[in-house]
């Protein structure tokens, strides 16, 4: 028997997943209205896209370790001291770019067996793994860098996050190019939910109904074509874009579709069931943690590139925008629970508040304040929710 | 004053959705030991919620009279200063403070200035301890004592409250049955002392022994009340009155088909992890294919160990001994390498060890045989959701759909939740540790029938178990096992209970001697 679900259901359902986009709706709209849609012009979007960048990449990483019921707090030094050797070797060293990204990824991956191996085989807790590494790695910073700044990168190193995509197939006045890939990208997107919704029908499950199907898509083609009209009348596809792109949705189907994805969320939701059903524990969050040195020291690679420098402070408190970000897109702060998309959005979110303040030429001080109280908030939500629910443990 | 300490009066109780509680009346006279039976989800334990303030007055229906008067409990610390203490089954006691600690925490002994009067706490502790007949040190931290004796320090904490009436929920479903006797014991002894006790049970022979009458709840309704020195109150009118029908067959009947042997166990010897002694002493076992083999033993004496063990050597260290499968000795040295050698592990405590409850079914139920439906790492999820639906149907899964949460589901369906899991492996040996434990009658009999036709099917399956009748009922050959050893192997026509408790008791001759 097929049951169609109404939109109140579909709501109500998933409020607690739901809740995170509407909220995000809400912030955007409430800080376009205060900036006079300045938050919405072509440049400040183009610009909050490579702004947030470097932290959506280290949220990527960081769901994953959240869900499996770790925390990573080493993350901004791993993007210091990643920059800082990627920063040797092209600056002082003359070598070229690649060079430089290669050794960078080599440390962040090294960094992060190494972090693995104390929490996965030696099995101390990883806030104190990574506590220990946030100064470790912040020290080696210092070190590598012998206390100064190193700069410049110059091109083309600064390309990969200060680069566009533009002009490829010409256009007046917006780059047509842009429209073209988000447009695949929508029809991908289409093509995919129609899949599913076709297998889940196969399987007799519940979906909700076709025009609120059709009206779910239509509302996301717009949203997305009119964000790429905004890219394409700026300066075009950032390089940055394409690249977060590609890590969302390899790393949302990591997380979902593979056995390695699920054993992630099986050691989060209960440990010992978990290693009684053969899953390999140790192995499993070795590579979690290998895992987030790699993204860490990506991020270290985008930061550096769009500083066109390296610094001794650079990353400085990057941890905790990327853990706030998980836990405000819904990841449980008991582990077991969490997407790859609630934490981009929960980034966003924070992205969005952080530029909208700015844009209105709040305090700093004030931003800070605000940003701790969301995070706050939207934990608080969670607790409520699940209370409400009756799904607490 | 009325002969009743307590009336519950047509209490209804409702969830979004469901009706908890429907129209139910308890009367509980002062001084009784006053059963409650029903099946898991009749709403016995929501009852109990309601008389103790955990839903507060204003959520349900009806009216509840304590002691002549008509109360109104807004929190449990209401209901307790009414002198209404409650135990629940998962025992509420911080395992690193002391004795007297746990028996006075919220409540503490107050001397000068605000300050805890030690001397004093541990004084009256140790008083309490005696009142529970328990002959241990107020200051020994609880986390060094045995379920048996924290159960009893619950009964001291509630004593200190000066109770008049004691609700314990399953108080022995923990319990070896030495020291369920001994619970049983200090009840009787309180009533003497005119406190009143509600048990909540599932075991029907404790509730003949003790209860002086029995409420029976089904379906969220009260059934009846019987008084249990009438002769026909028997244990099997109980059980036809929770379960709404005759159940003159508690175990399925079944024609053993055995085959040639899958398993052999030879010389396993197993130290405890931390301490310095053997858990299991040279054991040896075999399992025949569509055999359904007993493990019986007292608590503590290594039952769970032997089979942790064994499952990729998930429980001890220095593990030593041999293990032939189908003849050909294999090394198991983690779960998964057990998992491939077709052994197969279900836990006898599934919240713990046994389910991701925060987890939807399918994903339980593929957790442990994800190998099987991917490639190269990838899970296609529709042959999950496929074989989530097939064994919901062949388990008789009781849920709206297979994306439910596990935790939400009644302790017979997770069950069966597990089963699934292990059933999906392809297992050929598999060892159910408790299977029906802290699950109602009729999920039992569901649980003993799924058994049936795994044997049937050429499986071999070691159940191990608490309860004797269950081994002599669903068994084709029982083992005892006694500190960690096995003392006894009988064909289950030559087993009685009091045969298997006589072997399950055994020491070793060299123990008395050291």
């Amino acid at each position: 028997m097929t049951q169609v679900a109404n939109i109140r259901e579909l709501v109500t359902r998933n409020m607690r997943t739901s809740g995170i986009y509407i909220a995000f709706v809400v912030i955007i709209a409430l800080f376009a209205v205060i900036t006079d849609g300045l938050l919405l012009a072509p440049n400040n979007i183009s610009n909050l896209v490579l702004q947030y960048s470097y932290i959506l990449i280290l949220a990527i990483g960081m769901v994953i370790v959240i869900i499996a019921g770790h925390i990573d707090l080493s993350v901004g030094s791993v993007v210091a001291v990643t920059g800082a050797i990627s920063a040797t070797i092209v600056i002082k060293n003359g070598m070229p770019w690649w060079m430089g990204v290669l050794a960078a990824l080599g440390a962040g991956l090294l960094i992060g067996a190494w972090q693995g191996f104390w929490v996965a085989f030696v099995g101390i807790p990883a806030f104190i793994v990574t506590l220990a590494g946030m100064l470790l790695f912040r020290g080696l910073t210092l070190l590598v860098l012998d206390n100064i700044s190193l700069s410049p990168f110059g091109k083309p190193y600064t390309t990969i996050s200060a680069g566009f995509q533009n002009g490829l197939l010409g256009g007046p006045g917006y780059d047509v190019f842009t429209l073209v890939v988000f447009g695949i990208a929508v029809a991908g997107y289409a093509f995919s939910q129609w899949r599913s919704r076709r297998a889940r029908l196969a399987y007799q499950q519940s979906v909700e109904a076709f025009p609120l199907f059709v009206l779910k898509i239509l509302v996301v083609a717009a949203v997305v074509m009119w964000f790429a009209y905004q890219l394409a009348s700026s300066r075009g596809l950032p390089n940055v874009l394409i690249l977060l792109a590609f890590l969302i949705i390899t790393y949302s189907l990591i997380t979902s579709r593979t056995v390695f994805g699920r054993h992630v969320y099986a050691i989060g939701g209960n440990l010992s069931a978990a290693q009684l059903s053969g899953v390999k524990v140790k192995w499993v969050n070795f590579f979690i943690f290998v895992n987030m040195g790699f993204l860490a020291s990506l991020a270290g690679v985008v930061f550096s590139a769009r500083s066109n420098a390296a610094q001794p402070a650079a990353g400085n408190m990057f941890e905790l925008d990327a853990i706030a970000a998980c836990f405000i897109g819904g990841a449980a702060v008991t582990g077991g629970v969490g997407k790859v998309t609630g934490a981009m959005v929960g980034g966003l979110i924070m992205a969005v508040m952080s530029n909208g303040m700015q844009l209105m030429g709040i305090d700093q001080s004030v931003q800070q304040v605000v940003k701790g109280l969301v995070l706050l908030l939207a934990v608080a939500f969670d607790v409520w929710n699940k209370r409400k629910a009756g799904t607490g443990r | 004053m009325s002969s009743n300490i307590l009336e519950m009066r047509s209490i209804t109780k409702t969830f979004p959705g469901v009706k908890a509680l429907q129209d139910v009346t308890l009367e509980v006279q002062r001084g009784e030991i006053h059963a409650i039976c029903g099946e898991n989800g009749a709403g016995k334990s929501t009852l109990m919620k309601v008389l103790s303030g955990v839903y507060p007055h204003g959520t349900y229906e009806g009216d509840i009279v304590f002691d002549g008067e008509v109360v109104s409990f807004g929190s449990i610390n209401d209901s307790e200063h009414k002198g209404i203490v409650i135990i629940h089954q998962e025992l509420a006691l911080v395992p690193y403070m002391s004795v007297a600690e746990n028996i006075f925490l919220g409540n503490e002994q107050r001397g000068t200035g605000g300050l805890i009067d030690w001397n004093k706490t541990n004084a009256e502790a140790a008083k309490l301890l005696a009142r529970v007949g328990l002959d241990e040190n107020p200051v020994t931290p609880v986390g060094q004592l045995g379920v048996g004796k924290q159960q009893l320090i619950e009964i001291a904490k509630a004593l200190s409250k000066e109770v008049k009436l004691l609700i314990l929920d399953e108080p022995t479903a923990a319990l070896n049955d030495s020291d369920s006797e001994h619970l049983l014991d200090l009840l009787r002894h309180l009533k003497g002392q005119g406190i009143t006790s509600i048990m909540i049970s599932h075991k029907l022979n404790e509730i003949a022994e003790i209860a002086d009458r029995t409420t029976i709840i089904r379906d969220g309704r009260t059934i009846e009340t019987i008084d249990m020195s009438r002769p026909e109150s028997t244990q099997d009118r109980i059980i036809k009155g929770m379960v709404g029908r005759d159940l003159e067959h508690r175990y399925p009947e079944r024609t053993p088909n055995i085959g040639p042997e899958v398993l052999r166990v030879e010389n396993w010897t197993v130290w405890h992890p931390t301490q310095d002694r053997k858990v299991v002493d040279d054991a040896s076992f075999t399992v025949r294919a569509g055999e359904v083999v007993g493990i019986a033993g007292l608590m503590g004496a290594g039952r769970t160990e032997l089979a942790m063990s064994l499952f990729g050597r998930s429980y001890g260290r220095n593990i030593s001994g041999q293990i032939f499968k189908r003849g050909e000795p294999v090394q198991m040295r983690t779960v998964s390498e057990a998992i491939a050698h077709g052994i197969a592990y279900a836990t006898e405590d599934r919240k713990k060890y046994g389910l991701n409850l925060i987890e939807d079914i399918k994903r339980n139920v593929s957790a442990a045989g994800l190998h099987k439906m991917s490639r190269r790492g990838w899970v296609n999820g529709n042959e999950e959701l496929k074989v989530a639906e097939e064994y919901r149907a062949s388990l008789n899964i009781k849920t709206p759909s297979v994306l439910a949460v596990v935790g939400k589901l009644s302790g017979g369906n997770q069950q069966k939740v597990v089963l699934s899991k292990w059933i999906y492996t392809d297992a050929d040996v598999l060892i159910l540790d408790e299977p029906t434990r802290g699950i109602d009658v009729g999920a039992k009999y569901e649980i003993y029938t799924i058994i049936n036709r795994l044997v049937a099917a050429g499986k071999a399956v070691i159940v191990i178990s608490s309860e004797l009748p269950e081994l002599l009922g669903i068994s084709d050959r029982v083992y005892t096992l006694a500190f960690g050893r096995i003392t006894g192997q009988l064909p289950v026509q030559d087993a009685t209970q009091e045969r298997l408790m006589e072997l399950m008791t055994m020491e070793k001759e060299t123990d008395k001697v050291q």
